[in-house]
């Protein structure tokens, strides 16, 4: 656990301790977590090990299996493209090649700068307007493959200039 | 409890209500083809889909293993739409295995083999991808092989139950799950304790020891002097691997195999024990009356240690210095043995069968090397030695009883025998530490608090108008109890023992596999009972020798008068005893 701070050491034993007499404290200290540093690293999955006592395996499967968990940073720019059922006929496979194409990773990672990250989602309930992309919290409806090439280039400069 | 009425193939039988239709019809005298579940629920739940059954009142087919009988219910295990299924579940959980089943280790032992052909499924029914394997072979102790594991989740449960730790866990999700340590990672950057309790409960060739038959084979073939040792928990469950009844001792046909597999000579660890009792013995009183750090606390069990080292790096100061009997063995084998003998001691090769595979790393220690030389070179588990025998084409159950070697380092006690159950090494150390402490014979030299599965066993002992007390623990999750005392400094205890393993080294993770599928003959709480049987063949086996307290052994007296001088002396420091230091949990 070198590698954490002591403030980040403080901040995750008390969001620990806000949940540990719940039955099954686990989901919700990983949310939590995933929420206030935007990742889940080993490190932090040791110390909530030890402060709640279930086995850092269990939470590493826990952390892997839902996708709302990250092991690693993400971007600045989350790209969730929607795969479920609906979005999937009206070609939201050819969306996320796009965006995978255009910036040069899969789905699930980051680029390099640190600016967008391309998360593959199941059903995110906007079926009427598939194929549906969201990027922190904003919607995209029926998206075609022509507009992903703006998109990116708006938030690009939105990034650049922050 | 209450009963309800069901029936099974239209006959009528009353049950305990409660109990899962697996369950109740074992009892009535079925066996439900069934794979994931295991004793208590000690497994994933119903996820393998093999023990598929008809039942009334259920939509569709059902898990017998995970839903519960109810009162009219009437269960079909043998009809065409039933039988169909769980010959499916089986070839799908095929289509995602490795099948190599000939040179498989475990293919006499695989639950997925047995289902397999109790289901008859067919080769090749369902074709495709899989899910990538890995294959983990960085320890000495134990290795994994993902493409051989059917998720039944076994392992974890097991881990959790004995240790509460689930150094093992699900990772991922749908077809691309494994059962692994986190990360993906090796149990060498890891921390797990390496007691192999996983791997006796791996329905498959996913989880198994690391063979060291090759390196026993090649030192024969050096034409080394090769020597073996036997823990004493073997005796009590070789004869497993043969037929015999659980808790059949075979302590003079084991001894026989063994002189017919070519090794040079027979010894028993029981001596290594007896050795132990005394510098551990004598350890604890020098430390009750110099003020030294107590509770002392046993250790033999490698796995213990391991788990001391990993999760209480604070507490290694109440360790016992003393090395573990078979290496206390081995460096008296490879310094008074061979000076007597005229044996070169780098000619010398140890091998120790063991029910454990935690002691295949104990022995890699860089701390259990004596002038130079490994104390013990190979270690076979209990399991290892069956298959050594059965190749050799020796048959076992027609061997005659013969006796361990005799020479110098030959003899033992009871004390010696009892250290394969829980609480044995503490009554042995008992026998001897009374006797020095009150300076009387004693007149009973069973101390049977400290005997049974209970998870946690204490005693007090007035010795010579002093208080001694004790306590027992055996698996992890019972020793942390009386761990996390020590460190809040509330322990009432001057000595502690801790086995790694549930019951002791007589369920050690390197014993005969206990599957009730493959044991049609034992009782069906089998997996209940057989620590307590083989237990009790070590007890008897005390019972039946003429000493029984280690100080006694006149070996052990000879080794003392000519060699080692006293107890704890220069000599023993630097032959038996050890160190220890804190693990790192996630090595990079």
């Amino acid at each position: 656990m070198a590698h954490l701070s002591e403030a980040a050491v403080v901040k995750i034993n008390e969001i620990c301790d806000r949940y540990i007499s719940e039955p099954t404290p686990l989901m919700m200290i990983l949310s939590d977590i995933q929420k206030e540093y935007g990742y889940i690293p080993l490190e932090v999955q040791e110390l909530v090990s030890e402060r709640t006592g279930i086995s850092v395996a269990e939470i590493y499967g826990v952390v892997t299996f839902y996708s709302f968990f990250s092991l690693k940073p993400k971007g600045k720019y989350v790209i969730g493209c929607c795969l479920g059922t609906a979005c999937y006929v009206k070609g939201a496979q050819q969306i996320i090649d796009k965006f995978s194409d255009i910036l040069g990773i899969k789905p699930g990672e980051t680029t390099e700068d640190g600016l967008f990250t391309i998360d593959a989602l199941r059903c995110i309930g906007a079926c009427g307007i598939a194929p549906a992309v969201s990027i922190n919290g904003t919607v995209y409806p029926k998206m075609t493959v022509d507009s992903v090439p703006k998109i990116i280039d708006e938030y690009k400069a939105n990034g650049g200039a922050q | 409890m209450a009963k309800v009425n069901i029936k099974i193939e239209g006959i009528p039988y009353e049950v305990e209500e409660g109990l899962t239709i697996l369950e109740a019809a074992k009892i009535c005298g079925y066996e439900i083809p069934s794979l994931c579940a295991f004793n208590h629920g000690e497994c994933s739940r119903g996820s393998c889909r093999v023990c598929l059954v008809e039942a009334t009142g259920a939509r569709g087919l059902v898990a017998s293993c995970v839903y519960p009988v109810a009162e009219g219910m009437e269960i079909t295990i043998s009809s065409p739409k039933a039988t169909a299924a769980r010959r499916t579940s089986v070839e799908l959980l095929l289509s995602n295995h490795n099948v190599n089943c000939q040179q498989c280790e475990k293919n006499d032992y695989c639950e997925l083999l047995h289902v397999a052909k109790i289901t008859g499924a067919r080769e090749g029914m369902f074709q495709g991808e899989k899910t990538p394997a890995t294959v983990d072979m960085l320890t000495p102790s134990i290795k994994r092989d993902t493409s051989k594991c059917i998720l039944c989740g076994r392992c974890i449960e097991r881990c959790k139950n004995a240790h509460g730790l689930s150094v093992l866990g699900f990772e991922k999700r749908g077809f691309k799950t494994y059962v692994s340590p986190a990360e993906n990672r090796s149990f060498a950057n890891s921390p797990c304790i390496l007691c192999g309790q996983c791997v006796s409960v791996c329905p498959t060739g996913a989880l198994l020891e690391v063979s060291e038959i090759d390196k026993v084979d090649a030192a024969m073939k050096a034409g080394k002097y090769v020597v073996v040792q036997t823990a004493p928990a073997v005796r009590a469950a070789l004869g497993e691997v043969f037929g015999l009844p659980i808790g059949t001792a075979v302590t003079g046909k084991m001894v026989a195999a063994l002189r017919r597999l070519g090794f040079k000579k027979v010894f028993d660890t029981n001596f290594g024990a007896d050795l132990t009792i005394m510098e551990e013995a004598n350890e604890l009183l020098d430390r009750i009356t110099n003020g030294g750090v107590l509770p002392m606390i046993t250790s033999c069990s490698p796995g213990w240690i391991n788990y001391c080292e990993y999760y209480y790096g604070d507490l290694i100061p109440h360790l016992s210095s003393c090395k573990s009997p078979h290496e206390m063995f081995g460096a008296i084998l490879k310094s008074y043995y061979c000076e007597k003998h005229g044996i070169n001691p780098e000619d010398m090769f140890v091998v120790s069968v063991m029910p454990c595979t935690a002691k295949k790393y104990e022995k890699e220690r860089p701390q259990l090397v004596t002038n130079g030389l490994k104390d013990v070179d190979a270690v076979l588990t209990t399991r290892e030695l069956g298959k050594l025998i059965k190749r050799s084409g020796i048959n076992f159950n027609k061997l005659p009883d013969e006796e361990f070697d005799m020479d110098i380092v030959g003899d033992y006690t009871g004390a010696g025998v009892i250290f394969g159950a829980t609480g044995g090494v503490m009554e042995a150390a008992l026998r001897t530490a009374v006797y020095k402490l009150s300076g009387e014979e004693l007149k009973h030299v069973e101390f049977k608090e400290v005997r049974g599965l209970e998870g946690i066993k204490e005693a007090t002992y007035n010795v010579a108008g002093k208080e001694i007390k004790v306590a027992v623990a055996h698996g992890m999750k019972n020793a942390k109890v009386l761990l996390d005392q020590i460190r809040e400094g509330k322990s009432e205890y001057q000595f502690i023992e801790i086995m790694g393993c549930p019951g002791g080294c007589v369920s050690g993770g390197g014993q005969p596999y206990v599957k009730p599928c493959f044991l049609p003959n034992e009782d069906i709480d089998i997996l209940d009972t057989y620590r307590q049987k083989r237990a009790d063949a070590l007890y008897r086996e005390d019972e039946g020798r003429a000493l029984r307290e280690s100080h006694k052994n006149p070996q052990i007296i000879q080794l003392y008068d000519e060699y080692l001088g006293k107890p704890n002396s220069h000599k023993a420091h630097e032959l038996l005893h050890t160190s220890y230091a804190p693990k790192e949990r996630f090595k990079d």
